[in-house]
């Protein structure tokens, strides 16, 4: 049966893959986002690609005053949310973070503080219509401490603690929570990064994604070896990786 | 084989950040993003999924930039009243098979990959299997959006800029930087290709069975180009049409298992002897003379994609191809000794394919002509260049040309020589919406003498 899902980030990278998966299959959607231009042009994919319909409900997730209105206009377009989808987020290297002090402060609120708010108002929502699933883009540089993604790691190190506390608190009362840690993805948020082996294509985290949804799972590595990759690195003794340039 | 000294005006090394499909490239990077307007802002080239085989999709000497698509591929709207398709330049033909093939729509023409983009397809006015009827690509767009090279953004079609529009079919990339690409889509009664593969014996029964089959859509040969004597010519004939939904399964094509060669073959992999095995089991793979059946479109159209990265089968030194239409004034034994020159001068490539062309698009320098096009693979050798100058001289000879999108060899003189008709009107057009060239590639310096 198609769902009723909101979504942010739509427009643009893995968000983009992941609304076109769902649009293939005929669900209702609702994206949420800053851009009208580029909303509408991805109301105009999504549609053509097989959206039932497609709504669009003017957002900033650095705004938190907006957040519970925006959800509650998407679940009032839609009828009601089966499930929401978080896939937009800040970026920096951790060079461009430790020079510029304006950067970090943003990145640092909108990818944790900003994005837990949130998901607050999402589980608290979904939690009042009976259930459903709250589905949050995270990284795997959220999984240990690595010399290349200290200060965006830690937003991510956060967000992953969060959502997988949230499982285990509400997942008796019908909220799935799914953690979707993607490794490097070729987007246009990666792009003139050096890129480390396993990179993964979007349209194939997207199908990752959207499977994980389906099984509901807890937690999603995409593209999947990257799981191996993490549980190899966690296990590195510290000397090697104060070394290592990963 | 480090580089290809031995044709002026090109260099082009194997171990290159930025590649055609043959495996030959420059140094230099993509610019990738999702905002195609952003990106091509003082772009010199931009290019797709660089299907292309040889430097037609690599930037001239000194810039080392060329904006990628791949990333800009929305499609902007679909009319199902009209099959009308408007999509960014990145849109590729394998997502518009994902995406509309199982609502009974199709691109309608196709060409031996899916993972060229429409903005590809426009580029090089792409032909395929069904050319005798449907014509290149460039016959069924509605119009084009591109970034001139003044930076503006100018809406082509045959009645709005036609000059543009027309230059830019089979343009190469030259004319401006394709934005957007409006495409009729056609109607297909089933996702499933019917087929029929047929042995045939010689040359001449394979010219026969190509000529006698032209009321199927879509057709194509393959010979094996190690045959002699009697047996010279020797090959393969496929025709195709769409399915009828009583002749096809119910269920959707899908796409099995794609197996990868995994790193480049070593040399002595690819020598005489392994071609010939090739050619002969692809020759004998069906026992019967004759086999007929539903398929799946993906094999019909795109049988290599299914290996990924097949190109390494050629090894280090990569591959060319060359393909030429030789038109129908020359008559039917141009072909055959176009043929037998390939042969005796060592061409032994893995696949030669044959196809019948129909008529001239309105394209400017569209590829296609009536005649038999002839398409053959080519290893990287030191003897490549020297064999690549005799087949475009005998192509010269009997008033034929070559198809830029595969070709990496082919020096400026007997290219102009080829195009004399056409070069000037292009050139002409050209100047008038670049007059500085800005807008230019690898191959723009090498065949149409542009700035380096």
């Amino acid at each position: 049966m198609s769902q009723r899902i909101a979504i942010v980030g739509a427009t643009r990278g893995m968000g983009r893959e992941v609304a076109r998966r769902l649009a293939e299959r005929g669900d209702h959607l609702a994206l949420l986002g800053r851009d009208p231009e580029a909303l509408e042009a991805a109301k105009a994919d999504l549609a053509a690609r097989g959206a039932a319909d497609v709504s669009i409900v003017a957002f900033d997730l650095a705004d938190a005053e907006g957040h519970g209105p925006a959800l509650v206009q998407a679940s009032r377009a839609l009828g009601k949310l089966d499930a929401v989808v978080l896939t937009a987020g800040l970026f920096g290297t951790q060079e461009q973070l430790e020079a510029d002090a304006d950067l970090r402060a943003r990145v640092l609120d909108v990818n944790f503080t900003k994005t837990i708010l949130f998901c607050e108002h999402a589980r608290t929502l979904l939690l009042e219509q009976g259930g459903g699933s709250l589905v949050v883009f995270s990284s795997v540089a959220g999984d240990t401490a690595r010399k290349t993604v200290g200060l965006y790691g830690a937003t991510k190190a956060g967000l992953s603690h969060y959502l997988g506390s949230l499982d285990r608190r509400y997942h008796s009362q019908g909220l799935h929570v799914l953690l979707v840690k993607p490794g490097f993805v070729r987007t246009g948020m990666t792009a003139g990064l050096k890129e480390p082996p396993f990179a993964g294509e979007p349209a194939a985290v997207s199908r990752d994604v959207v499977a994980a949804m389906s099984r509901r799972a807890a937690v999603v590595y995409t593209p999947r070896i990257w799981q191996l990759v993490m549980l190899v690195v966690m296990h590195l003794p510290r000397f090697v990786m104060r070394k290592v340039g990963f | 084989m480090a580089s290809h000294d031995t044709v002026p005006g090109i260099h082009l090394h194997r171990a290159a950040s930025l590649r055609g499909w043959g495996g030959l490239g420059v140094p230099g990077v993509e610019r990738v993003g999702e905002d195609l307007r952003a990106l091509t802002d003082g772009a010199v080239l931009t290019r797709g999924l660089g299907r292309s085989y040889g430097d037609a999709s690599l930037p001239p000497p000194g810039v080392t930039e060329v904006v990628s698509t791949r990333m800009a591929n929305r499609i902007r709207s679909f009319d199902p009243d009209t099959g009308l398709l408007v999509a960014e330049a990145g849109f590729s033909l394998r997502e518009l098979a994902d995406v509309f093939l199982p609502r009974g729509w199709f691109t309608p023409v196709s060409p031996g990959t899916w993972f060229v983009t429409l903005g590809g397809a426009v580029a090089s006015d792409i032909h395929g299997k069904n050319h005798h009827v449907a014509g290149t690509f460039g016959q069924h767009v509605d119009h084009v959006v591109l970034r001139v090279a003044s930076g503006e953004i100018v809406r082509a079609s045959r009645t709005e800029h036609p000059d543009l529009f027309l230059a830019t079919l089979g343009g190469m990339g030259l004319t401006g930087h394709l934005l957007e690409v409006a495409v009729r889509l056609e109607r297909v009664p089933s996702p499933w290709i019917w087929r029929e593969q047929l042995q045939v014996p010689n040359f001449d029964a394979l010219l026969d069975g190509l000529e006698k089959s032209t009321d199927w859509p879509q057709t194509v040969a393959w010979i094996d180009t190690l045959s002699t004597g009697r047996n010279f010519g020797r090959g393969v004939l496929m025709r195709g049409r769409w399915a009828e939904p009583y002749e096809a399964p119910a269920r959707l094509p899908r796409e099995g298992f794609r197996p990868v060669v995994p790193v480049d073959m070593p040399p002595w992999a690819l020598t005489d002897a392994t071609v010939k095995l090739f050619n002969f089991a692809y020759y004998r793979k069906q026992v019967v003379p004759s086999v007929a059946g539903a398929v799946s479109p993906q094999s019909w159209f795109t049988p290599l994609d299914a290996v990924q990265h097949w190109y390494r089968a050629y090894g280090k030194p990569g591959f060319t191809q060359h393909q030429a239409v030789i038109p129908r004034a020359a008559g039917r034994d141009a072909v055959r000794r176009f043929c037998e020159l390939l042969v005796h001068h060592g061409g032994t490539g893995f696949l030669c394919v044959i196809k019948d062309c129909g008529a001239e698009g309105d394209g400017l320098l569209s590829f296609p002509e009536p005649g038999m096009s002839v398409a053959l693979d080519l290893p990287n050798r030191p003897g490549t260049p020297a064999l690549v100058d005799v087949l475009n001289r005998f192509v010269l000879d009997v008033g034929g040309r070559i198809y830029l999108t595969k070709d990496t060899f082919t020096r400026r003189e007997h290219f102009e020589a080829m195009e004399a008709a056409r070069l000037p009107r292009f050139r002409e057009v050209r100047a008038q919406w670049d007059p500085d060239l800005r807008l230019r590639s690898a191959l723009s310096v090498r065949l149409f003498g542009d700035p380096a």
